[in-house]
């Protein structure tokens, strides 16, 4: 270690000598190259590096929307539209833009259903998956406000009811409001603030996403089987291997992408948003976008204002103590039968959510969405708990390597399910 | 596993499913807006030239007496096939406030294609005091900003009648069967024959309606064509970078099953 230089092996010589002062190179071989990844992994451990892709996506189409937009309530609407009809491929960005929001949150979506039900969330992976958490309220945060800027009907009015449920706090409630409004109602002080932490948040969020991948790469990946790796023969270094199946994930995902973009650029958005905002008609219904809706449904199912906003920040905060709730030693629910079955329970009673959160607050849907709200707080505080003390998990297999490639006969749950091939 | 892949579909494809729900939702009593065949239906659908140029013609000596269309210039016409020269033709019929001149004086002038659509009134409040209090809203985007587009345009120019039994129109207000409540301000707009097209298409109200309602679709959507046309090459492009992706998978993997 001659004058304190890394010792690097990177053969091409220009590459070296940045290694050697700066070890990015090493580092990169280290974290992407060579790291020991659980060979097992399924279709559902794309997600992550999706997420990555779609957060890059985002902030690349938004830095050029950004320089063709005007925060403004009195030009908003029509800058808007201007980038849709005279800004080069102007139409492209801001679909690319609004429904990469769409895709990014299926793909979070997916990518925290993974972990809940592999069970990533638990020990060693407690801090990786509040960290995540953390992601999804900024995502949250971010996408909403970004809904704002069109200044259309739905903007306006979704940032009137969204910004109004934290007058529900006591005491610092209207205190709150006056800081997100920037005055007494939604107006152009809102718009300019919330542009300017619009492109504030997702920096954050990479900031965060760092540290999400740091911990990831402490503790390593959890995989379908749920047990650790006990040596090389359970792992496969990342590249090739993964970074060979991410790719196929990536031109699938932009399929999809690409499909929604081109030939229903406005099936998940409101048309309502295409009349720009005026403070003095209300529409007939106020909705956030979809992938809100089941949060929203969980506010309109308490009576209460205060309860319902707690509800509704609790139905996400009570993920961050998951790892706690959650106290079985055994990580997939490939083998816990009982819960397993009270996740695909949790899993429908999310999407009853999501799809009650879009009709009207009359019923059935408030009943039903009683009913699923009590069900989704169920399963965290009363179930996980219970079963993780009352169910009998069936047997786990040996070890990775054994289950996947065979060799003598494999434990019970494992032998069922083969493993992914393709 | 492939049943777990599954379900990660089966999850998507619930959520794509359930999105739109808060769309139709909208507007209370549930109205079905009967589907129109338009020439830009479906993920080939081009527009009709010819139609839209009708439209044109027609939102020009119909509609513009209330609707400005704000967002659109002259000049976009000739994405509708028009010569610059009948761009030049058109835009030269209104006169267009511009200024201040050196003297600090507004001056009127006749209208060029860099011109935005002329606005019928000065402000909504001058629209309002013109249309029994109503606004008629700005057509620009209007194919986009109303749940089922240009089917709803169609409908809703082609839904007025006489009210049924029991049902009382309110004073100033028209009787229309695809309007949320029923209840218009604005009378039934187009008429047969009230429009002559130099094409010879006969003027009946559903030819009208068709055409101005594919005007307003273009009007609202004029990257549509360019947008689809993208489209398809990309996720053809896709598909085979999909199938180059899974078989280089495959071969990376072979050795590790």
């Amino acid at each position: 270690m001659a004058s304190g230089l890394h010792n690097s092996d990177i053969p091409n010589p220009v590459l070296r000598w940045i290694d050697q002062r700066m070890p990015v190179f090493t580092m990169m071989q280290k974290e992407y190259g060579s790291f020991p990844t659980p060979r097992n992994f399924n279709y559902f451990w794309n997600f992550g590096a999706l997420a990555m892709v779609n957060l890059v996506i985002m902030i690349a189409t938004g830095v050029f929307l950004a320089m063709h937009y005007t925060p403004h309530t009195s030009m908003a609407f029509d800058s808007v539209e201007r980038i849709m009809r005279d800004v080069n491929y102007g139409w492209l960005l801001r679909y690319v833009h609004a429904n990469g929001a769409s895709m990014f949150f299926i793909v979070v979506y997916i990518h925290i259903w993974r972990g809940m039900y592999y069970g990533s969330y638990k020990a060693p992976r407690e801090l990786l998956w509040m960290l995540g958490v953390a992601i999804f309220l900024l995502m949250m945060a971010t996408a909403f406000m970004g809904y704002v800027l069109p200044w259309g009907q739905m903007s306006f009015w979704g940032a009137t009811v969204i910004t109004n449920l934290f007058s529900a706090f006591p005491v610092v409630g209207e205190w709150i409001v006056q800081l997100l409004w920037g005055g007494f109602s939604v107006d152009n002080p809102t718009l300019n603030r919330f542009f300017a932490l619009h492109y504030l948040l997702p920096f954050v969020i990479v900031g965060v996403v760092f540290l999400h991948v740091v911990a990831l790469h402490i503790t390593g990946s959890n995989n379908p089987l749920g047990i650790e790796p006990k040596g090389p023969q359970d792992t496969l270094p990342f590249h090739p291997y993964y970074t060979a199946k991410d790719s196929f994930g990536l031109v699938i995902y932009f399929i999809v992408f690409a499909a929604i973009v081109f030939f229903a650029p406005n099936y998940l958005g409101h048309p309502d948003n295409y009349i720009p905002a005026n403070p003095l008609v209300t529409p007939a219904h106020i909705v956030p976008e979809w992938y809100f809706l089941p949060f929203y449904a969980i506010l309109r199912a308490v009576p209460d204002k205060l309860g319902g906003v707690l509800m509704m920040f609790g139905s996400i905060l009570v993920w961050f103590v998951l790892p706690w709730l959650d106290r079985s030693p055994v990580r997939s629910m490939r083998f816990r039968p009982i819960a397993r079955i009270a996740f695909l329970l949790w899993t429908a009673a999310f999407l009853v959510l999501l799809y009650c959160g879009g009709k009207p607050a009359e019923e059935p849907y408030v009943t039903i969405s009683r009913l699923a709200t009590a069900y989704y707080f169920a399963y965290f505080l009363v179930i996980l708990p219970l079963l993780a003390r009352l169910e009998k998990p069936l047997p786990l297999p040996e070890s990775i390597a054994r289950a996947v490639l065979g060799g003598g006969p494999l434990p019970g749950g494992a032998a069922a399910k083969p493993m992914e091939k393709a | 596993m492939f049943r777990t892949t599954l379900k990660a579909f089966a999850v998507l494809g619930s959520l794509v499913a359930f999105a739109p729900a808060p769309a139709s939702a909208a507007g209370g009593e549930e109205i079905h807006i009967p589907d129109t065949r338009f020439s830009f239906d479906g993920i080939f659908g081009t527009y009709d030239r010819a139609s839209a140029q009708r439209g044109f013609q027609i939102y020009k000596e119909v509609c513009a007496n209330c609707h400005a269309m704000h967002l659109l210039s002259y000049r976009n016409l000739r994405a509708l096939g028009l010569t610059e020269a009948q761009v030049a033709a058109i835009a030269s019929t209104v006169q267009i406030q511009d200024g201040p001149n050196d003297e600090g004086q507004m001056f009127e002038r006749p209208g060029r294609p860099s011109d935005r659509f002329r606005s019928p009134f000065a402000n909504p409040q001058a629209a309002r005091a013109a249309n029994n209090g109503a606004l008629p809203p700005d057509l620009s985007v209007i194919a986009k900003a109303r749940a089922g587009g240009a089917d709803y345009l169609y409908a809703l120019l082609t839904g007025y009648g006489d009210p049924p039994p029991g049902v009382t129109v309110m004073e100033g207000m028209n009787y229309n069967r695809y309007f949320p409540g029923h209840q218009i301000a604005m009378a039934a707009p187009l008429n047969e024959g009230q429009v002559e097209f130099s094409d010879g298409t006969p003027s009946t109200l559903e030819n009208m309606a068709r055409d101005v309602s594919t005007f307003l679709q273009w009007a609202a959507e004029p990257e549509l064509e360019e947008r689809r046309a993208m489209g398809i090459k990309i996720i053809l492009f896709l598909t085979v970078l999909a199938g180059l992706a899974y078989a280089v998978k495959r071969k990376i993997w072979a050795d590790v099953h």
